[in-house]
C-alpha cells in the first residue's frame, strides 16, 4: 500500500465541526432570505403574481350615435377588428416578419419603425399594425394562430360618418386621446381610447362616450388565455344625442356650397334651433376615425384653406352692409337722429378731408331706400352723426362681436371696436374717420357668420336674441331680450323685405319666392379679416354676404351665408334663398312656394333626395 | 456481503431518498400539464441508473482510485483539452444546443468527482498540521487547470463548483490564517479584475451580470427569470398555495420550473414550510455527510468526503440563493432535486465514493 494510505493522522475534528456550524449558519441565512419573501413580502408578491395570470382586456363601449332632429343617423359606432403586434417576444417577432408583411400588406420597413416608436412602451402594451382590418386580414391572423402567435385580433368600435364631408366642420371628429388628456382625465383614459376632439364630438364627448367593460381572463407566461373568461363587465354604450339639424336643409345647403369657400348657418330664431350649418373648404371625419397619416394630419393643419376651421363660428370677417342694420336700429332707437332723415347721394362724400364711394348715386335717400338699395352714403352720415361709442353700445346690443353661445367648443368672438378698444390696444385716441369705415361694416369690424344670423333674427323677432345650439331639447337654451320699439322693427324689416321684392333693392328680385315674405340683407366686404388674409398672402376677391329670413316679422328661419371671394353679396341671395324655400316646402307642403320669377330652377323634389354617398 | 449492505449508511440514503421523492413529485407538479409531461419517470429512471452507480462505487476501495490519481487527473484533463478543441471546430460555442454539448456537460460533471479524488490524494499526503505556502500553491495550480479549461467552454458554474474542494481542503489541512487572508483579498482584486475584462465575457454571461445587478430593467431577460423566480417564492406565502397550484409554476411564468428552478416551483406550491422541509434535509445531509467524515478511517477518506460536501453544500447555497434573487443566474442546479441525467448521476457516485469511505472504516 502507498505511503500515504498511512492514517497516523487524522484531520483536527474541530476543522470538521466548524464546517457543521458553518452549514447551520448558512442554511439559517437562507432560511432568513426565503422567510422575507415569503412571510414579510408574501402579500407584495401575490399582488405580482396576481398581476402576472391576470390580464384585463378592454371591452370597447360604442360611441353614442348623432341624429338629425327627425331621428335620421347622422353619425354612428360599428364594431370591427383591429390587429395587433404582441412585442412580449422580440426574437419570435424578427422571425414572423416576412410573414406578416406578405399576409396582411403592411411593409417591414413601416413594422419596424412602428416596433422602435413603441420600444419605451412597457412591452405587454401590444401595437396595432392594422387599424381596419379587412374579412381576410381576420381569416389571415385566425388561420396562423399556430405559427404567428405574435398577432392578435382586438374588437374595437370605429365612428362613421355616413355623409363624409357633410356637417364634418361642425360634427368634428375624433382621434387618440392626447397625452395631456390623459394627464388631465386622471386615470380615466387609458392610451390609444378614442375621444371626440373637435365639434359636437368633442363638446358632448362626456354623453357620447360610455363607458368600457372588462374581460378578465388566465394567461400564461406566453399571454395566451388559459380557460373561460373570469368575469366580464359589460360595456355601457354613449348615449345618442338629437341635434337640432334637418338633414333636408343641411343637404340643400351643402349641395349649393359645392365649389365653394364660406359658411352657411340657418336657424330658427323663435328656439335658437340651428337647422344647417356649412363650412367649406372641409374635411372628411372618416379620415379621422382610422388614424390619419401624420403626413396628412399636417398638410390639414398648414393648409392656407384651412380646412379644420368651422368657417359658420370662426370666421371672423367684416359684415360689410349687413351691418346697416345695425345702424339703422341705433339710429331708430336711439333717437339721436329724426326717423325721417333724409340724405342726397351723389355717389360719393367726403368726410374728415377723405372721399368715400358709393356702388350709385342714389340721390335722394331716406332709410327704407338706404337700406334697400344699400346706400353708403346715407349710412356714412348717419355713422357720423351717432359716433363709434354709440354704434359699438348697439352692435354689442344685437350680439355682435361676442361669443353667442352656441354648444361648440372654439367659437370665436369677432370685434366691434370702440374708442376704449382702440385705446387699449392701439394706445391712440379713436380717428373720426375710422367711424366712417365701421358704419358699412368695414374697419375693424369683425363678426361671424352665427353671430350675423342670430342678429338678423332678432332684430326682426322684437329684440329677442336666443342662443344658438345644436343639441335639440336643450333645457339650458338662454334669451337675451333688447327690447326694440315695434316702428323701429317695422322700419328695418320693411327695408329688408324691399331689399328681396323691390325692384331697386340690391338683390334685383332674382331670389324673391311667391306666396313667403322673404327678406334679406347683402353685404359686400371689401376685404378679409386681417390676419386670414396675411395668412394666405394674396389678394383676394370681394366677400358676398347674404342673411335671409322669413317671414317678414317674427321669422321662423333665418339663414346666414358668406362666400369668400364671391364677388357681391347679391350672388350669395340664391343659396338662401334655396334653404328658406326647402323649410317653407317641408313645413307646407300646400304652400306654393316657387321662384316668383323663373330665374334658377330648383325642383324641391331633389332637395330631400340629394344626393348622399355612403362610404 | 451481507455485512456490506448492512454497513451502508441507511440514513443518509433516507434523506437522499426523501430529497429525490420530493424533486420527483415537483418535477410531476411542474411539467404534467405541458408538452414535457412525464419528465419525471425519466428523473425515476436517472436515479435508478444513479443508485446502481453508487453500489458499484461503493464497492471499488476508495484507496485504489487514489492511487491512481495522477493518471485519472491527466486524463480529465486531456478529455477537456480535446473537447474544447472538437467542440470548437466542430459544434460552435452554444454548448447547451449541440449534441456535443452534452458529451462536454458529462465530461465536466466527471471534472468534478476527479478533483474530488485528486485534492483529497493531494492534502492526505501534506503530513504536518499546517499547510505550506508551497502546497497550497501546488493544490491551487491543480485545481486551476480544470477551472480554466471548463471556463474556456464556456460553463462559469461547472468551473465555479470545483473551486470550493479546494478551498474545504485547504481550510481542513490547516491553510495559514495570513494565506488565507491573502487568498480573500486576490479573489476580492479578482472582481473588479473580472469587471474589467467582462467585455471578453460571451454576451449572455455579461447580460446575466448585468440583470443581476439590475434586474429590473430587462422585464424578459435574466432578470426576467429572477422576478419571476422571487414571485412565484414570495407568493407561496407561509403555507403554499398547494399541488400543482401555482399560478407562477402552472402558467410557466417560473423559467425552467422543473430543473434549476424548481425549488421556486415547490416554494410556491409548499411555502414557506416546504422551503424548511427541504433545505433542513439538505442540512441533514451536510451533517451526516460530516459525520461520515468524522468517523473516516483515514485522512484521505475524510478529505474525499469532505470534498463531496463542498461540491454538494456549495450547489444547494449558490441554487437557493439564485432562486430568491441573492445570486446572479449560473445554471447551477440543485442537487437531486433537478431534472437533469448527468447531474443526478454525479451525485449518486459521489455518494458512493462516500459509501465507500464509510465501509472502509471497518476494513482493516
Amino acid at each position: 500500500m502507498a505511503s500515504w494510505t498511512v492514517s497516523d493522522t487524522k484531520i483536527p475534528q474541530g476543522r470538521l465541526a466548524l464546517v457543521s456550524y458553518l452549514s447551520v449558519g448558512v442554511v439559517i441565512l437562507l432560511l432568513v432570505g426565503f422567510w422575507k419573501l415569503q412571510v414579510v413580502q408574501s402579500s407584495h408578491y401575490s399582488d405580482l403574481a396576481e398581476r402576472n395570470q391576470i390580464r384585463y382586456i378592454p371591452i370597447i363601449a360604442p360611441r353614442g350615435a348623432m341624429l338629425d332632429r327627425y331621428g335620421r343617423v347622422l353619425v354612428d359606432s360599428y364594431p370591427s377588428f383591429s390587429i395587433l403586434l404582441l412585442r412580449d417576444h422580440p426574437k419570435q417577432i424578427a422571425k414572423c416578419l416576412p410573414q406578416i408583411e406578405e399576409g396582411l400588406g403592411v411593409s417591414k420597413d413601416d413594422l419596424l419603425q412602428q416596433i422602435e416608436e413603441a420600444k419605451n412602451e412597457p412591452k405587454f402594451q401590444p401595437i396595432v399594425i392594422k387599424p381596419v382590418a379587412s374579412d381576410a386580414d381576420i381569416a389571415f391572423v385566425e388561420s396562423h394562430r399556430e405559427d404567428l402567435p405574435v398577432l392578435e385580433l382586438m374588437m374595437v368600435q370605429r365612428r362613421r360618418y355616413p355623409y363624409g364631408e357633410m356637417l364634418a366642420n361642425t360634427v368634428g371628429y375624433v382621434g387618440e386621446v392626447s397625452e395631456k388628456e390623459l394627464e388631465r382625465s386622471d386615470g380615466k383614459y387609458r392610451p390609444g381610447d378614442i375621444v371626440g376632439k373637435a365639434g359636437l364630438e368633442r363638446e358632448y364627448n362626456d354623453v357620447l362616450e360610455g363607458t368600457d367593460g372588462m374581460r378578465r381572463m388566465v394567461v400564461n407566461s406566453m399571454g395566451q388565455p388559459t380557460g373561460k373568461p373570469l368575469e366580464d363587465i359589460p360595456a355601457i354604450p354613449g348615449k345618442p344625442i338629437q341635434l337640432t339639424i334637418d338633414y333636408d336643409l343641411q343637404a340643400v345647403a351643402d349641395r349649393d356650397f359645392e365649389g365653394k369657400e364660406g359658411a352657411l348657418v340657418a336657424m330658427d330664431p323663435h328656439t335658437g334651433e340651428i337647422l344647417a350649418m356649412v363650412s367649406r373648404p372641409t374635411f372628411n371625419p372618416n379620415d379621422f376615425a382610422v388614424r390619419i397619416p401624420a403626413k396628412e394630419w399636417q398638410q390639414l393643419n398648414t393648409d392656407p384653406e384651412t380646412p379644420l376651421l368651422n368657417r359658420a363660428i370662426q370666421a371672423q370677417l367684416a359684415p360689410g352692409s349687413v351691418f346697416k342694420i345695425v345702424m339703422a336700429t341705433a339710429m331708430l332707437e336711439s333717437k339721436a337722429i329724426p326717423a325721417n332723415y333724409t340724405v342726397y347721394c351723389p355717389g360719393s362724400a367726403e368726410f374728415y378731408g377723405r372721399v368715400f364711394h358709393c356702388d350709385h348715386a342714389h340721390g335722394e335717400v331716406d332709410i327704407h331706400k338706404a337700406i334697400v338699395a344699400s346706400c353708403d352714403v346715407y349710412f356714412y352720415n348717419v355713422g357720423k352723426q351717432l359716433g363709434i361709442d354709440r354704434i359699438s353700445f348697439y352692435a354689442n346690443a344685437l350680439g355682435l362681436g361676442h361669443l353667442t353661445g352656441i354648444d361648440l367648443p372654439s367659437e370665436e368672438p369677432g370685434l366691434i371696436p370702440s374708442e376704449a378698444w382702440v385705446e387699449r390696444v392701439y394706445h391712440h385716441k379713436w380717428y373720426p374717420g375710422s367711424t366712417i369705415s365701421v358704419s358699412i361694416g368695414q374697419g375693424a369690424v369683425m363678426v361671424t357668420p352665427i353671430q350675423l344670423a342670430r342678429m338678423i333674427g332678432g332684430v326682426a323677432s322684437g329684440g329677442r336674441f336666443v342662443e344658438p345650439h345644436l343639441m335639440k331639447d336643450d333645457p339650458n337654451v338662454k334669451t337675451t331680450m333688447f327690447p326694440i320699439s315695434e316702428n323701429t322693427e317695422n322700419v328695418v324689416t320693411q327695408g329688408m323685405w324691399g331689399v328681396v321684392n323691390e325692384p331697386d333693392g340690391t338683390t334685383s328680385e332674382l331670389v324673391k319666392l311667391k306666396n313667403i315674405d322673404f327678406c334679406g340683407k347683402t353685404g359686400t366686404a371689401q376685404t378679409m379679416g386681417f390676419d386670414l388674409q396675411h395668412r394666405l398672402g394674396k389678394h383676394v376677391k370681394e366677400n358676398g354676404w347674404f342673411v335671409g329670413y322669413a317671414p317678414r316679422e317674427n321669422p321662423e328661419i333665418v339663414v346666414a351665408a358668406l362666400v369668400q371671394g364671391a364677388g357681391w353679396g347679391s350672388f350669395v341671395a340664391p343659396i338662401v334663398r334655396d334653404v328658406v324655400k326647402a323649410y317653407y316646402y317641408k313645413k307646407y307642403p300646400n304652400l306654393q312656394v316657387t321662384e316668383a320669377e323663373n330665374t334658377k330652377p330648383a325642383q324641391p323634389g331633389h332637395l330631400v333626395a340629394a344626393k348622399v354617398t355612403h362610404p | 456481503m451481507k455485512e456490506h449492505v448492512h454497513d451502508f449508511d441507511w440514513v443518509l440514503l433516507a434523506i437522499v431518498g426523501a430529497i429525490c421523492a420530493l424533486g420527483v413529485a415537483e418535477i410531476y407538479s411542474s411539467t404534467h400539464a405541458s408538452a414535457m409531461a412525464g419528465m419525471q419517470y425519466r428523473q425515476l429512471i436517472w436515479i435508478g441508473v444513479g443508485l446502481v452507480g453508487m453500489f458499484l462505487i461503493s464497492r471499488i476501495d476508495y484507496h485504489t482510485l487514489l492511487d491512481q490519481a495522477l493518471p485519472v487527473y491527466i486524463f480529465g484533463i486531456v478529455t477537456l483539452v480535446v473537447v474544447l478543441l472538437v467542440g470548437h471546430s466542430r459544434f460552435g460555442a452554444k454548448r447547451w444546443v449541440s449534441l456535443g454539448g452534452g458529451f462536454n456537460l458529462q465530461v465536466s460533471e466527471l471534472m468534478k468527482l476527479i478533483i474530488i479524488i485528486v485534492l483529497a490524494r493531494y492534502f492526505s499526503e501534506v503530513r504536518t498540521d499546517r499547510l505550506t505556502l508551497a502546497d497550497l500553491a501546488k493544490a491551487t495550480l491543480l485545481t486551476l487547470v480544470p477551472v480554466g479549461l471548463i471556463l474556456k467552454q464556456p460553463d462559469l458554474g461547472t468551473a465555479m463548483v470545483l473551486v470550493p474542494v479546494l478551498v474545504m481542503g485547504a481550510v481542513l489541512a490547516g491553510i495559514e490564517w495570513k494565506h488565507a487572508a491573502v487568498g480573500i483579498i486576490l479573489l476580492g482584486l479578482l472582481i473588479p479584475v473580472a469587471w474589467h475584462m467582462r467585455t471578453h465575457l460571451k454576451p449572455y454571461q455579461q447580460q446575466r451580470i448585468e440583470t443581476f445587478l439590475h434586474p429590473e430593467e430587462d422585464q424578459r431577460g435574466a432578470g426576467y427569470q429572477i422576478l419571476q423566480s422571487q414571485i412565484a417564492v414570495g407568493s407561496g406565502g407561509f403555507w403554499g398555495k398547494g399541488f400543482g397550484k401555482g399560478s407562477q409554476n402552472q402558467l410557466g411564468f417560473v423559467p425552467v420550473r422543473y430543473s434549476d428552478f424548481i425549488l421556486a416551483a415547490l416554494a410556491e406550491e409548499q411555502g414557506f414550510i416546504g422551503v424548511c422541509i427541504v433545505l433542513l434535509l439538505y442540512l441533514g445531509l451536510i451533517l451526516r455527510l460530516v459525520d461520515n467524515a468524522q468517523k473516516a478511517k483515514d485522512k484521505a477518506g475524510m478529505y474525499v468526503v469532505m470534498g463531496v460536501t463542498a461540491i454538494l453544500g456549495f450547489h444547494v447555497l449558490v441554487n437557493a440563493s439564485m432562486v430568491i434573487g441573492y445570486m446572479p443566474v449560473t445554471g447551477i442546479p440543485l442537487p437531486l432535486m433537478s431534472y437533469g441525467g448527468s447531474s443526478t448521476a454525479f451525485v449518486f457516485l459521489a455518494l458512493g465514493l462516500v459509501m465507500n469511505v464509510r465501509m472502509g472504516r471497518f476494513v482493516n
